[in-house]
């Protein structure tokens, strides 16, 4: 099989306007990756299907990955002469910017034709909130089916282009998406008697005034 | 439901569907089958859309056992969710221990003694007679034998699922493999005993065939049903037996070779039709090469460790970076894609579940065919509910 560079040349003089990345793997597996830009996704996925060199005609794994907003401290090192004469101080000033997050799909391609792979491509959406729409591979390869409309329950990434974009696992009332990185359990803690520990402070905070035991009523006469 | 919503609805597949829109037959039918219903293998649902008696929408409904497997795995160790894969393919943990192990070799770049890839080998192969012994039973219970062939698989299943909890201490959750090994090394007596039952198993599978190959309840009842083409199989990603069924050359244990599956003889058998009694058949004649396996592993498993001495049990933090792992377990292909950061826990633990995946091309494969035929055509993808929905 070519390598990816050479697939990522090859796409880049097929499709002049679309940007490919090559995303490098630091682990050991070195299973490196390449990064397709959302607006020509679905054609640059066609095209490796259908190319007789490549033929990556199963696509395995369709996954998605949560990449949240990272706040990142940069320090800077500013060298100030001191007035006095002595040995030049060195200043660190500390700024902090917030590199923004993205939902992440991943594909892992084979071919069954040629018996290669794998070839791992990315899509990315624009931010986590608002802006989360990739297209669907599904109409390229069917196994991608199932999987999108999983990612789409657990990530909510939005996948244009499917047929059928439901929730797979989790019920259709629902709102969030579990297996974002930022996801908060539900609260739902049941009143037991004797409370302690961990499941103490959260009772507190759950009943701030424990349910009153309620008197046997007497019998009437 | 009426006619009418119906329009929309083109098949895209699959034997021909007669005119729904014709109104002779009247209106439609839909069946909720499931998450209780006896033949859906566990609490999977789908939703049937009926002429009659003849499907003509099928819908699959998941999750009524989705417990966030990966969730929880991104909360734990590497090593905590290895009894918790068990629980993924409950008749085959052997393998999903192994899938999992592979992916995290493959992520930390730990090497396996060969005598470990030996044992891997051979408590995989046990696991495939487990699994298609039972599968072919499951598929005569769908038939309506209610219990009988299943009973002859439960005997030999529990003779092997002795010799697994005599090593591993359980049954059914083996919790056996670890990161650059296996956890115990077997006694020459387990040994022994394995290579015992493994020489017999032939003549079980020649009882088993006596009865039910030739049956002419099950040759009327799966010959020519649930047609599953190869070409839209590969585009779907049916992996496994399934696909073999239809013909379609591609064994992981032949592609990948991972483990020492090079180092085997064994054929990999192919299916000419692609229907439910192609895909039962290859269940037979997978067990067979299985036995094929495994007596050359017991002839040549050698001695040494069972867990390489520099792998890290404590305090196992992979470098970052990602792994996709995949190994060919008795339902399809099974893949564990793992994003390391650096920390003793995954960034992403991803499991690829054959068993769901399988499930893409059921509607196809049911339309046409009677509602009870679906049922046979469902047993026959064999899958398992702890994986499907996760």
């Amino acid at each position: 099989m070519e390598s990816l560079e050479q697939i990522r040349d090859r796409l880049l003089a097929r499709f002049p306007g679309a940007t490919v990345t090559l995303v490098t793997n630091p682990g050991v597996a070195a299973e490196h990756s390449l990064l397709l830009d959302a607006a020509h996704g679905a054609e640059l996925a066609l095209f490796l299907r259908d190319d007789p060199a490549l033929q990556l005609d199963y696509c395995s794994n369709a996954t998605g990955v949560d990449w949240p907003d990272k706040e990142i401290t940069d320090v800077k090192k500013t060298t100030v002469p001191d007035p006095a004469g002595g040995a030049p101080k060195v200043v660190e000033e500390k700024t902090k910017h917030v590199e923004p997050g993205c939902l992440e799909a991943v594909y892992h391609l084979y071919s069954m034709a040629l018996r290669h792979g794998p070839v791992v491509i990315r899509l990315r959406t624009a931010n986590r909130s608002d802006q989360v729409k990739l297209p669907s591979l599904t109409p390229v390869w069917r196994s991608c089916d199932f999987q999108e409309r999983e990612i789409y329950d657990l990530y909510g990434i939005v996948f244009e282009g499917h047929r059928d974009l439901r929730r797979l696992l989790m019920w259709e009332e629902f709102k969030d998406h579990p297996m974002r990185k930022d996801y908060v359990d539900p609260d739902d803690y049941e009143w037991e008697p004797t409370p302690h520990a961990a499941v103490l402070e959260r009772a507190k905070a759950h009943y701030p005034v424990p349910p009153a035991a309620t008197p046997p009523e007497a019998p009437k006469p | 439901m009426s006619v009418s919503d119906l329009s929309s609805f083109t098949p895209s597949s699959g034997p021909t569907v007669r005119a729904v829109k014709d109104p002779f037959h009247g209106d439609l039918l839909e069946v909720s089958m499931g998450p209780q219903h006896p033949s859906t293998h566990g609490v999977f649902r789908m939703v049937v859309t009926l002429d009659g008696e003849v499907v003509v929408k099928l819908k699959p409904v998941f999750g009524y056992l989705h417990r966030n497997h990966e969730k929880i795995a991104e909360n734990t160790t590497y090593l905590g969710s290895m009894p918790y894969t068990d629980r993924l393919d409950y008749l085959c943990s052997m393998t999903t221990n192994w899938a999992y192990a592979l992916a995290v070799e493959k992520l930390a770049g730990q090497a396996v003694p060969d005598r470990a890839q030996y044992l891997r080998v051979i408590l995989a192969e046990m696991t495939r007679l487990v699994n298609h012994s039972c599968l072919v039973g499951f598929l005569f219970n769908d038939l309506g034998t209610s219990f009988t062939p299943l009973l002859y698989a439960f005997r030999e299943r529990e003779k092997i699922l002795d010799l697994f909890e005599a090593l591993s201490g359980s049954r059914m959750m083996c919790n056996f493999q670890r990161f650059g090994g296996c956890r115990v090394d077997p006694t020459p007596e387990w040994l022994a005993a394995a290579s015992r039952l493994v020489d017999n198993y032939p003549r079980f599978l020649d009882e088993y065939e006596t009865m039910l190959t030739a049956n002419e309840i099950m040759l009327a009842r799966t010959q020519g049903i649930g047609i599953l083409d190869a070409k839209l199989a590969v585009n779907a990603g049916i992996t496994g037996p399934c696909l073999r069924a239809s013909g379609y050359n591609y064994d992981l244990r032949k592609v990948d070779g991972y483990g020492f599956y090079p180092r085997f003889d064994f054929k990999v058998p192919l299916g000419a039709h692609g229907d439910t009694y192609d895909r039962y058949m290859m269940r037979i004649l997978e067990m067979r090469e299985s036995v094929k396996i495994l007596q050359q592993a017991f002839r040549d498993l050698p001695g040494g460790p069972v867990m390489d001495p520099k792998a890290k049990i404590r305090g196992f933090r992979p470098k970052a970076g990602e792994a996709y792992g995949r190994i060919e377990s008795p339902k399809g292909e099974l893949g564990f894609y793992l994003i390391s950061d650096g920390t003793p826990n995954p960034y992403r633990y991803r499991v690829r579940p054959p068993s769901l995946i399988n499930l893409t091309l059921l509607e196809e494969m049911c339309l046409g065919h009677t509602i009870a035929d679906s049922v046979v055509i469902l047993g026959s993808v064999d899958i398992v509910l702890g994986e499907v929905d996760r």
